[in-house]
């Protein structure tokens, strides 16, 4: 460029006529700062931000997830506690009834025993009559013989005298069941 | 396009008011720098503005590396801070713009374009650079070149040749005889003129911020002589206020930029323009 054209040049220079060289460092300058954002840092950065979203909405989700757990847990503990409830009301209800049974068995069962009891004295009674009776009739008929004798060694006519011995014979008779009472 | 050499910043030299020399004001010299490297005419050179701009992508890339290079589930400090910045852009830009499902695709584009022009808005106020490298058209007008290439593509991806002439030209059979007249006006204005006033708000933005600062440093130091003191102080309180200003200037011109990228390419999504 000659010395006039550059004079000239300069004259016109406007500011807002760019310079070549300051539009291709302008270029090269933002280039680089576009460059390292949207391939390096940027996808870094939003890796991080999305990581941190899902952490702290997995948080909630977790915390979320322990509630429903919770909650099914105070449920389940609910359930077992009523059926615990019922099962001891069943227990009882059974209790009772059995012991209702049982008291009722045993009142059947005394009841049995006393009139199984009752029998057996009535029989052993009857028993000790018969025995008794039998005895009894035994010593009758050794009575009678005896006395028998007795009035055949003795006068018949003497009735004072049969009639004590009659008598005599009853003592003996009742002294001898004294005795063998 | 180098500086005039008879053109310096009044804090090159020690002229002050009262010592006879004029105030030397900021004009666009204040925005042309001598090649560190090679030579201005040869379109073979390395200046200030091109380091500035290399260094602030280098920054970025190395804050973000620093941030998510290691990401961890549980962030540390560093990493919590560049999540809220990301955040930011994606939830309060492109998802409220262009919807979760189609903004996706987006976000690494405008996440980096915000946070490429913020870094060179920043310097405007960072000690030794203080210098916008939006300021110099180039920056702005190849970003916004991008967009347009990207918002023109996705145009006739999405609705054909004949569809992609409808949504440029705003097409609508009601407006009648208007029509031909809109349709001039729409196309002129969304092909030309929109990527045009896209790269110059911000480049008008940060220029106009960075001559603010200038006048008002350069006339802390000029008026620092005699009577000139008084005002030297409210200069420099103006200084001061300025820089304030010009930091959420920074952020809200970036922001701009980044929201203004989303409506475009919302509107090369849209069914109807």
């Amino acid at each position: 460029m000659s010395p006039l054209l550059n004079i000239a040049a300069e004259e016109i220079q406007s500011p807002l006529i760019p310079p070549i060289p300051e539009l291709v460092i302008g270029l090269i300058a933002f280039v680089i700062v576009f460059g390292a954002l949207a391939k390096k840092l940027l996808p870094n950065i939003n890796k991080v931000l999305e990581e941190r979203r899902e952490a702290i909405e997995g948080g909630i989700e977790k915390a979320e997830a322990a509630q429903t757990e919770a909650q099914s847990v105070l449920e389940q503990y609910k359930a077992q506690l009523a059926e615990a409830r019922h099962e001891a009301a069943r227990l009882r209800q059974e209790a009772q009834e059995q012991g209702a049974t049982l008291i009722a068995e045993m009142r059947a069962e005394g009841q049995r025993q006393r009139e199984e009891i009752i029998a057996a004295g009535h029989a052993q009674i009857e028993a000790d009559r018969k025995a008794a009776a039998l005895t009894l009739r035994q010593d009758v008929g050794t009575l009678a013989v005896t006395l028998a004798g007795k009035l055949v060694g003795e006068s018949l006519e003497d009735h004072a005298r049969q009639s004590r011995t009659i008598d005599r014979f009853l003592d003996e008779l009742e002294e001898k069941a004294e005795a063998s009472r | 396009m180098s500086a005039d050499p008879t053109q310096v910043l009044a804090f090159e030299t020690d002229c002050h008011i009262f010592d006879g020399c004029g105030f030397p004001a900021p004009g666009l010299h204040s925005f042309l720098f001598e090649p560190l490297w090679g030579n201005a005419d040869s379109n073979l050179y390395f200046n200030k503005t091109m380091l500035l701009a290399l260094l602030g992508s280098i920054i970025v890339v190395g804050f973000f590396w620093a941030a998510f290079s290691k990401p961890k589930v549980v962030p540390g400090k560093l990493q919590m801070v560049a999540e809220a910045g990301y955040d930011f852009i994606r939830r309060g830009v492109v998802y409220e713009t262009l919807g979760k499902r189609e903004g996706e695709k987006y976000v690494p584009l405008v996440v980096a374009l915000f946070f490429f022009v913020w870094m060179m808005n920043l310097w405007s106020i960072i000690p030794v650079a203080q210098f916008p490298v939006t300021a110099i058209i180039a920056y702005p007008a190849v970003l916004a070149l991008i967009v347009y290439i990207l918002w023109v593509s996705l145009t006739f991806k999405r609705h054909g040749f004949v569809g992609a002439f409808k949504n440029f030209t705003g097409y609508d059979k009601s407006l009648g005889a208007v029509l031909p007249l809109s349709m001039t006006i729409e196309f002129f204005s969304n092909l030309l003129v929109r990527p045009f006033t896209h790269a110059v708000r911000l480049f008008a933005n940060m220029f106009a911020g960075h001559t603010l600062l200038l006048l008002f440093t350069i006339a802390s130091w000029y008026l620092l002589n005699g009577i000139g003191i008084a005002y030297a102080g409210v200069s420099f309180i103006m200084v001061i206020v300025m820089t304030a200003f010009e930091l959420f200037i920074q952020a809200l011109q970036a922001y701009v930029f980044v929201l203004l990228t989303c409506t475009f390419i919302q509107g090369a999504l849209a069914e109807h323009h």
